[in-house]
């Protein structure tokens, strides 16, 4: 076994391997066999660091020295002051751009910390499968505390101080919301948990229950304690079968030891939790339709008040919250309120899971303190926009959210701050588009997910989203007029003021934040007939360039509708009337002889 | 299994599973014993984590490599999956990336038995609360 005293590790991502990351591994190489290291330190390609923004990146280990901005002429100086004489390369070290003072160890770094794993803590650590593995990082030990040693009210005022609040996606207070559910008398009770995680591109729902689905059961026992219910359930869709299968080991498993059941750790408590399996429907997310949902009725909502926490499932009190709510009452009770109330901004504790997803380097799912910018999560965490290209919009919130420009990437991330920014949380999907996004056939795409996902009980909802899809439809074609704007914002009000239920009442978003923040591209597709990024087919033109063509007949041969002509060796001509647009020849021409107008 | 019945119980069940990863960690012949987690949440799986794990416990058994292979859940790095965290006793744990059969192999080869790291690894760039 050779016994490597120290490892490089270079940067191996799309951003730093743009930036000559490939000489600096030969040039450390090369300067690490000249001066006889080879048998001590060893380098090596690492995936994307994320924190692009100074790359490339080097980092020494054992010591997690990190260096920025390495250029292949620094290897010298690393190989010889750092791994010779032990002195690390001052000059190379990141600066904290507050205190001004350069960061040796990469844990000291704000950007090691810019991610913070609460609720995903046990996410890729422990094994799902064993409760042991649970119990060994403090599982259950929240529970037992709060049977032991809180009343229920003490333990509700320890989660109100904590500030946490629902990560469904409208963020009430949870505290809150187990105060009003205690409060209400009732000879029976429910806690249910929502896993009907709908949002297209959000994850983190169905990643907690495959990996931590304990803490989600811990969480509901403690809630039932705390409002005085003893059956609990987890509503999920039929979709996510590895989240039920090791759900339902898990419940097994709680109820094994006794931490489900009867006499919970000897106090008397008793509390069950069943499985109600859902079929994927987007409005079953509601918590009126869900309970409609799980009562064997029509995944419909109705109008409230009442409230769930005053009459819900069974018209008896039931308190509904999202998996990733329940996820984090563990460790606030094992921590305490004021630990947790540290992290986050004023009115947001905490931490939020985001699943990055969309044209970005490192797609997958990330939890950072609520305040982070999206600069931070897209650029430092993302690792940056694929392919090198340029930032347009990240839409938040799913189909109920909006996009959000560049004007808004150093905004901190919190419920208040996104709302303000004409977007929301929602669950926590952040879809990443590029340049070559058109945001009128954005919309339109998330338009068309609540116009199949509507349940169709309210006409605003049923008709209106119709009639917004039509107008979206046009303008993409080629037949908007510049009044269709008014009549789109003008409708997109009425739906919002006038249906039932928030699937509705946040329908026309993506239309309204696109019009807001990209007013321009609107009026390109209407106006002039184009569409900037490209993507509407029915506006796009191909052309070929007259100069640039040398009639290899390579496009007259592969034109799959005959609408390309033209003698050999002489310039072809497409016949708009026949072409269909379908980019064959463009991809085909090895002149760059087509152009796109 | 027998039941947990008061939170002392609770407490002893957490020191033993404690004592038994630790002892895992600290036997008689750290070098043997490798600790291999692959993440099996549905991006994994949807990747071909199913054949990496089967890979890995095929293989370590076969070389007669003494290590405790185990599933977790989804460690955020979907863009890579499926991923796999080593830990060599004594050692900070390494998270690798696209690990298919290929790479499983290498990584027996060249990380589990000879300690050399391989290109691929995957930078953790989170705290965790016990940070």
């Amino acid at each position: 076994m050779t016994d490597y005293k120290m490892h490089l590790l270079i940067c191996g991502g799309t951003g730093c391997k743009a930036a000559e990351s490939d000489e600096i591994k030969k040039s450390l190489k090369n300067w690490i066999d000249e001066l006889g290291l080879e048998d001590d330190a060893q380098v090596v390609f690492t995936g994307c660091f994320g924190f692009c923004e100074k790359g490339p990146i080097v980092k020494v280990m054992p010591d997690n020295t990190f260096y920025v901005n390495v250029k292949p002429d620094d290897a010298e100086e690393i190989v010889k002051e750092h791994l010779l004489k032990g002195r690390p390369v001052q000059r190379l070290l990141y600066t904290d751009p507050v205190s001004k003072k350069a960061i040796s160890d990469s844990k000291g770094m704000n950007f090691y910390k810019k991610q913070l794993r609460i609720a995903l803590r046990n996410c890729g650590f422990i094994n799902p499968e064993s409760i042991d593995e649970y119990i060994s990082r403090d599982g259950y030990m929240a529970l037992g505390k709060c049977l032991g040693e809180l009343t229920p009210d003490e333990t509700i005022k320890e989660i109100k101080d904590s500030g946490l609040r629902g990560r469904g996606g409208g963020g009430f207070p949870t505290g809150l919301k187990w105060e009003i559910t205690r409060n209400v008398e009732s000879d029976e009770k429910y806690v249910v948990c929502n896993a009907d995680e709908g949002d297209p591109g959000a994850f983190m729902d169905r990643s907690i229950l495959e990996g931590d689905p304990h803490s989600v059961i811990e969480a509901m026992a403690i809630c039932g304690y705390c409002i005085g219910a003893e059956n609990g359930l987890v509503y999920i869709r039929a979709e996510y079968p590895l989240a039920i299968e090791r759900l339902k080991i898990a419940l097994n498993q709680a109820r094994e030891y006794g931490l489900l059941g009867e006499d919970i750790l000897g106090t008397g408590f008793n509390f069950e939790i069943d499985i109600r399996l859902g079929a994927g429907a987007f409005v079953c997310g509601e918590e009126t339709a869900l309970i409609h949902s799980m009562e064997g009725l029509r995944g419909e909502p109705t109008f409230k008040p009442p409230f769930p926490s005053v009459s819900g499932y069974l018209g008896k009190p039931t308190n509904v919250n999202n998996v990733e709510t329940f996820a984090n009452i563990p460790v606030i009770l094992n921590k305490g309120a004021s630990w947790f109330s540290k992290i986050g901004t004023e009115k947001s504790k905490g931490t939020k899971v985001f699943a990055l997803a969309g044209k970005i380097n490192n797609v997958g799912l990330i939890e950072v303190p609520m305040g982070t910018t999206l600069r931070e999560v897209i650029y430092d965490i993302g690792g940056g926009i694929k392919d090198g290209k340029e930032f347009k919009s990240v839409q938040t919130g799913g189909p109920s959210g909006g996009c959000l420009t560049k004007d808004f990437l150093d905004t901190p991330i919190d419920y208040d701050n996104l709302i303000k920014a004409g977007s929301m949380m929602g669950s926590g999907g952040m879809i990443v588009m590029d340049e070559d996004d058109c945001m009128v056939s954005i919309a339109k795409f998330y338009l068309e997910f609540t116009l199949e996902e509507s349940c169709g009980k309210c006409s605003p909802c049923r008709i209106g989203n119709k009639r917004l899809h039509e107008i979206l439809e046009n303008i993409t074609n080629g037949n908007g007029k510049e009044e269709d704007l008014e009549r789109l914002k003008l409708l997109s009000n009425v739906i919002k003021d006038t249906s039932l239920c928030g699937l509705g009442q946040s329908s026309p978003n993506p239309v309204l934040s696109t019009i807001l923040n990209f007013e321009d591209e609107y009026l390109a597709h209407v106006n002039e007939g184009k569409c900037p990024a490209g993507q509407c087919k029915a506006l796009l033109k191909y052309e070929i360039i007259e100069d640039l063509c040398t009639g290899c007949t390579l496009c007259f041969r592969n034109c799959p509708v005959g609408a390309i002509t033209g003698e050999r060796r002489q310039p072809h001509y497409i016949d708009q009337s026949l072409c269909i647009k379908c980019g064959v020849c463009y991809e085909k021409c090895k002149f760059n002889a087509i152009r796109l107008s | 299994m027998t039941k947990i019945k008061t939170v002392a119980d609770l407490k002893r069940i957490k020191d033993e599973v404690q004592s038994k990863i630790k002892l895992r960690e600290n036997s008689d012949h750290p070098e043997q014993i490798v600790q291999v987690k692959v993440g099996m949440a549905t991006c994994g799986i949807a990747s071909g984590a199913k054949e990496t794990m089967k890979y890995f416990v095929d293989e370590l058994e076969q070389q007669a490599i003494d290590a405790v292979v185990t599933q977790t859940g989804c460690m955020g790095y979907c863009y890579a999956e499926p991923t796999v965290e080593v830990t060599l006793p004594g050692k900070d744990p390494v998270v690798f990336g696209y690990v298919n059969k290929e790479k499983a192999e290498e990584i027996i080869d060249v990380y589990i038995k000879r300690g050399e790291l391989i290109d691929g690894v995957i930078p953790i760039t989170f705290k965790t609360i016990d940070d």
